[in-house]
């Protein structure tokens, strides 16, 4: 089955976001398709490569890196969200004319459509943190 | 609501109050953005979200922008289907007369079976 995730909550703040991150792990490992992961509201703040946990703590950034990594996932972060809460790639750093960029690939700024578009092209959208 | 059968339809529940957290603004973003694709759209009113629908709201002070102004412009964005739970108005002491725009009153039964029609349910 194809399935997206809508993604609402920061890292660390609540246990949606770890959630969300097991559960992507357990769809791929059932042999589930994974279309796209959208991270909106507050969940942008997964996206941030400055994201730095005490090492006994589980590292949610760089586990959604492996994964995306591993199953070449779409993690796409919503660019109006993300901007309100000072989430910058490249291009928009320089855009608003910040010193720094702290958006870690794969994860990618987009627009609300993808949500959109996931809701459009999976068999099923699970939200997680609303 | 768009006519193609291709379209999907789509139910974007809004369960928090207007102000406070960003969830109810949110959930209308998305839905406008989403009015932009020629789906289905839906929007269903739950819990604290019917506070969203309140008349003489005034969150200017908390510089906050007015959601209640975004609701009448809805339906020019075709999105005409719109539900509030009505055992969550009753509960919060509220009318249809206390809302700034007419919203089809649902019980959980009808809740239950509008879910059931949807391709994908929207839970903000």
């Amino acid at each position: 089955m194809k399935f997206s995730l809508a993604i609402y909550a920061a890292p660390y703040s609540s246990q949606a976001s770890a959630t969300a991150l097991k559960f992507t792990q357990t769809l791929l490992a059932d042999g589930h398709e994974v279309y796209r992961v959208f991270f909106y509201g507050d969940g942008v703040h997964n996206g941030s490569k400055l994201t730095s946990p005490p090492q006994d703590e589980v590292n949610l950034y760089l586990d959604w890196q492996v994964l995306a990594e591993q199953h070449s996932l779409d993690l796409v972060v919503c660019i109006a969200a993300a901007l309100r809460r000072g989430i910058l790639d490249q291009s928009e750093a320089k855009r608003y004319e910040k010193e720094f960029d702290n958006l870690g690939a794969p994860f990618e700024l987009s627009g609300l459509g993808q949500l959109v578009d996931a809701c459009v092209n999976s068999d099923r959208v699970i939200t997680f943190g609303a | 609501m768009s006519n193609r059968k291709t379209a999907k339809k789509l139910l974007f529940i809004s369960r928090k109050a207007p102000y406070g957290c960003a969830t109810a603004k949110e959930c209308l973003d998305a839905l406008l953005a989403a009015s932009a694709y020629e789906q289905d759209l839906g929007l269903l009113f739950m819990g604290d979200g019917v506070f969203q629908l309140k008349k003489e709201q005034q969150p200017e002070a908390g510089r906050q922008k007015n959601i209640s102004a975004t609701l009448p412009v809805l339906s020019m964005y075709d999105i005409k289907d719109i539900y509030l739970q009505a055992s969550a108005l009753a509960e919060r002491g509220l009318t249809a007369d206390d809302l700034v725009i007419p919203v089809k009153a649902l019980n959980n039964n009808d809740i239950r079976e509008l879910m059931e029609q949807q391709d994908q349910l929207l839970s903000f």
